[in-house]
């Protein structure tokens, strides 16, 4: 209905084409901001961080606990700002939100549970590619009803992205190996990070396109020029010790050390452009010494 | 002698044949020249760094948990006893994961086989005080179901607790073992352990002998049964503590191998020890093997292997011995 | 040369005495029976002559030597029959050879002697490489007296070694403790059949009330008054012919 008002002005309004597209774009999207959620909740690692950069001041009244975790958010001052929960359904409802933001690998029972209680939930899907991302943005912005932000931040990634894949030259071997031996394929967000950032995924030659478990043998095999790894976390697992193998130390001719954190492309968000940018760094760190 | 020499011929080609399986499919020739001769390119570091110490302590920790078997079996009597399923191997991993994650480990690397040997030590001290030196059945599998859970939970506790997101995926490695991606440092970090475990043990042979006859005929026999538990206890405590340490609790294999073997040995518990022990060898090298021929793509745990071919003997060795009750 | 020696032995058994005041000496050559009702302490006596109970008082000549020299010194069978693996019965018998065997574990020729000897005195030739825990109840008990023989020691001790055998297997297993008491070593067995101890024990021992009543030959023992005093029962004994005949008659 309020678009069709802003239509009617428009129309009405004439003195120029422009001003009655501006004037539409603005009421349009004031239009939006009427119909727009006022108490957003989200579950999410990844609808925490993109609802953080869209959303406008107090429209967003919750994050998850992860996103003030190091490890894992790349956000965790802005999270401070925000009262965590802890995805429990009762927790949630209690919050009393008018739109909650989930993952499509958050609890389905939560889910569902919000939905019986009547609030709507919208589930966004995890962006497995760099050109995932922009739609993302653009999702969030609209249900957010923060088109007009999302645009701006849409716009600056995109340039960014497409500056950054401007680059030309011998592509290096390099796998990603991280605890148990996981290593993503060319087909995940780390693996179009390190083909972004010009290497070639070892990965990729083994046999995982989408990523796994990797044996170790098979990394030592490929003899990789570079080997990027997340750097440990406090405490020990077994599944790190693999990262502390002999072999893998003895691997000459493999530049190792070379961490990411996670927290830069466990989601979709802007962020992953860092990543994009420290591998390039070391990629031309690789190439100046190969000289 | 004869048996001997099958036994370690099965174990010298399990051996041989687990060097030449990897996901790097590389010829069993080229894989064994790069391993004794060297050479070129990666697949000597392959071979030494990664495929052979996985052999080696498929060996080493399989005879070690055979051989414990067969002297928990003959000193308590009871063909149902074994390291695994009575929570020995449980309570060695719980002493691992609290030396790791207490840093013990960072401080010296010896702290980590020890803390698992003291943790067997308290688990086998339990589960011996608990069920009796003449474990009944029924008590002996009572007292190691109530230490198998106690440990396995506090085990889970340990992990859940840890800083470390990975930690709380560890807890499938420690219950059922795996000898994925270890090295030659694990080897060297066991084999001292294993090794003076089954000294202790092979000093036990006679004595677990004269046991056939019940302790007091054992006593005068010569037999000091003061000596005799010590001398399981810490054998049996050394050998699952340094194999747990490194390869996780891997369950059957001390219950399978004397089984299997028993007839073979005329039941004769001292000769039973060394047999177990190539047994169990072989059976961790084919367990091992099987693991990467049948899911090679993924980290299948050893247990879940020996647990397959183990837990259905088990239900027959219960079933036989609740026929044998009167 | 006595053989066992006990002074002044007592023993509680769970804070109860059982009995005290026990003294007695065994000599070379005897075949001794150790009568008694049932509860007066026939086990609890012979494992304190061996010295393995945690609490007994007194000396015993046997509870003082070292476990290596007493297991040459004495073999012991005890009540309950165990045996735990199905170990055939020569390997079953063999045992009786461990405290003299070298560490390496190989049976010299001189041992394997001594077992083919015991197994051959209880008639189990049939049955060397039998299971031992599969056989029946007396075939087992044989197996275990083949593997207490074959011990070779001066002193040989049973308890109830011939209860659950056959007429055939309890006198012929008396003849094998008469024929060792005949080479100059001795047997102290317990048992209930107070037949045959009348008519094969050269010194019967009855121990009842907590304490040793008697110890004598069987006839001095097998008393009526002691009988009824011990057992409550009374008895017919002769001696006939065929040598002495005794027949506990009814309960008093």
């Amino acid at each position: 209905m309020a678009r069709r008002a802003a239509a009617c002005i428009s129309v009405s309004v004439r003195p120029s084409k422009l001003i009655s597209l501006l004037a539409a774009l603005v009421l349009s999207s004031a239009a939006a901001w009427a119909d727009a959620p006022r108490r957003v909740v989200s579950l999410n690692l990844c609808t925490d961080q993109l609802a953080m950069l869209l959303a406008a001041p107090g429209q967003l009244k919750s994050v998850s606990y992860i996103s003030r975790d190091k490890r894992a958010s790349a956000m965790t001052a802005e999270a401070a700002h925000f009262p965590i929960n802890h995805g429990g359904a009762e927790e949630i409802y209690l919050l009393n939100p008018d739109l909650v933001l989930a993952g499509t690998y958050s609890s389905r029972a939560t889910v569902n549970m919000l939905r019986r209680l009547g609030i709507p939930v919208h589930i966004m899907a995890p962006a497995l590619t760099l050109d995932a991302i922009p739609e993302r943005i653009s999702e969030i912005g609209r249900v957010l009803g923060r088109d007009a932000t999302a645009a701006k931040i849409r716009a600056q990634f995109e340039s960014d992205l497409a500056e950054l894949r401007k680059i030309d030259g011998p592509r290096p071997r390099a796998a990603i190996y991280n605890a148990n031996g996981w290593t993503p394929g060319e087909n995940s967000l780390p693996g179009q990070i390190l083909k972004t950032a010009g290497f070639t995924n070892v990965a990729t030659q083994a046999g995982f396109a989408y990523g796994g478990e990797m044996p170790l043998e098979l990394l030592i095999m490929a003899q990789p020029d570079l080997i990027v790894s997340a750097p440990a976390y406090d405490g020990h697992s077994r599944a790190e010790d693999i990262l502390d193998h002999p072999a893998l130390r003895a691997l000459t001719g493999t530049a190792t050390g070379e961490s990411v954190a996670d927290n830069t492309w466990i989601c979709g968000t802007p962020h992953v452009l860092d990543a994009v940018r420290r591998l390039a760094k070391a990629r031309r760190a690789l190439l100046a010494k190969a000289d | 002698m004869r048996l001997f020499l099958i036994l370690f011929a099965l174990v010298a080609a399990l051996f041989a044949l687990s060097l030449t399986i990897g996901p790097a499919r590389t010829g069993p020739l080229d894989s064994l020249a790069a391993l004794f001769v060297g050479g070129d390119g990666p697949l000597p570091m392959v071979m030494r760094e990664i495929r052979l110490p996985r052999a080696l302590l498929a060996a080493l920790v399989g005879g070690g948990l055979g051989m414990a078997g067969a002297a928990l079996q003959g000193y308590l009597r009871n063909p149902l006893a074994e390291p695994g399923l009575i929570g020995v191997s449980g309570s060695a991993a719980l002493g691992a994961v609290l030396a790791l994650q207490a840093g013990l480990t960072a401080t010296a690397s010896l702290g980590l086989p020890l803390a698992a040997l003291l943790g067997a030590v308290i688990g086998v001290f339990l589960v011996i005080g608990l069920a009796g030196a003449r474990g009944g059945s029924l008590t002996l599998i009572l007292a190691g179901i109530a230490i198998s859970a106690l440990a396995s939970a506090l085990t889970s506790l340990v992990l859940n607790l840890s800083p470390n997101p990975f930690a709380a995926n560890d807890i499938v490695f420690w219950m059922m073992g795996s000898l994925a991606d270890r090295s030659m440092t694990h080897f060297w970090l066991a084999l001292p352990f294993v090794a003076v475990g089954g000294i202790l043990l092979a000093s036990t042979a006679r004595g677990l002998d004269a046991l056939t006859l019940g302790e007091d005929a054992a006593e005068t026999l010569g037999l000091s049964l003061t000596r005799l538990r010590l001398l399981v206890v810490l054998g049996t405590a050394a050998i699952v503590g340094g194999a747990t340490a490194v390869a996780g609790a891997i369950g059957f294999v001390g219950l399978v191998v004397p089984h299997i073997l028993r007839p073979f040995v005329g039941a004769q518990p001292s000769r039973l020890l060394w047999a177990s022990a190539l047994g169990g060898a072989a059976l961790l090298l084919i367990a091992d093997i099987s693991v990467r021929v049948i899911l090679p793509d993924r980290d299948l745990k050893l247990g879940v292997v020996t647990a397959l071919i183990g837990a259905p003997l088990f239900l027959h060795l219960i079933f036989k011995t609740r026929r044998e009750l009167p | 040369m006595s053989l066992l020696t006990l002074r002044d032995l007592a023993a509680t058994l769970r804070n109860r005495p059982v009995f005290s005041n026990v003294s007695l000496t065994i000599d070379e050559g005897e075949l001794v029976g150790l009568i008694g009702p049932n509860g007066a302490g026939k086990t609890t006596l012979m494992r304190a002559a061996l010295g393995l109970l945690p609490r007994q008082s007194g000396q015993s000549s046997l509870a003082a030597l070292s476990t290596a020299e007493r297991a040459r010194a004495v073999a012991w069978m005890p009540q309950a029959r165990e045996i735990a693996w199905p170990i055939p019965v020569e390997r079953l018998v063999a045992l009786g050879r461990l405290p003299y065997l070298p560490l390496s574990g190989k049976i010299p020729a001189e041992d394997r002697a001594k077992i083919d000897a015991a197994i051959a005195h209880l008639g189990l030739e049939a049955f060397r490489t039998r299971a031992a825990s599969r056989l029946s109840g007396g075939e087992q008990a044989r197996a275990l007296i083949a593997r207490a023989i074959a011990q070779d020691t001066p002193l040989l001790m049973a308890d109830e070694p011939i209860a659950g055998l056959d007429p055939a297997h309890q006198i012929a297993t008396m003849q094998v403790f008469a024929d060792l008491a005949a080479t100059g070593r001795s047997t102290l067995v317990s048992l209930h059949d107070l037949g045959l101890a009348a008519r094969h024990c050269t010194r019967l021992i009855l121990l009842a009330e907590g304490g040793i009543l008697a110890d004598g030959p069987p006839q001095d023992v097998l008393t009526d008054a002691l009988l009824a005093r011990a057992f409550g029962v009374t008895a017919w004994h002769q001696h006939t012919p065929s040598g002495p005949v005794f027949q506990p008659l009814e309960v008093l």
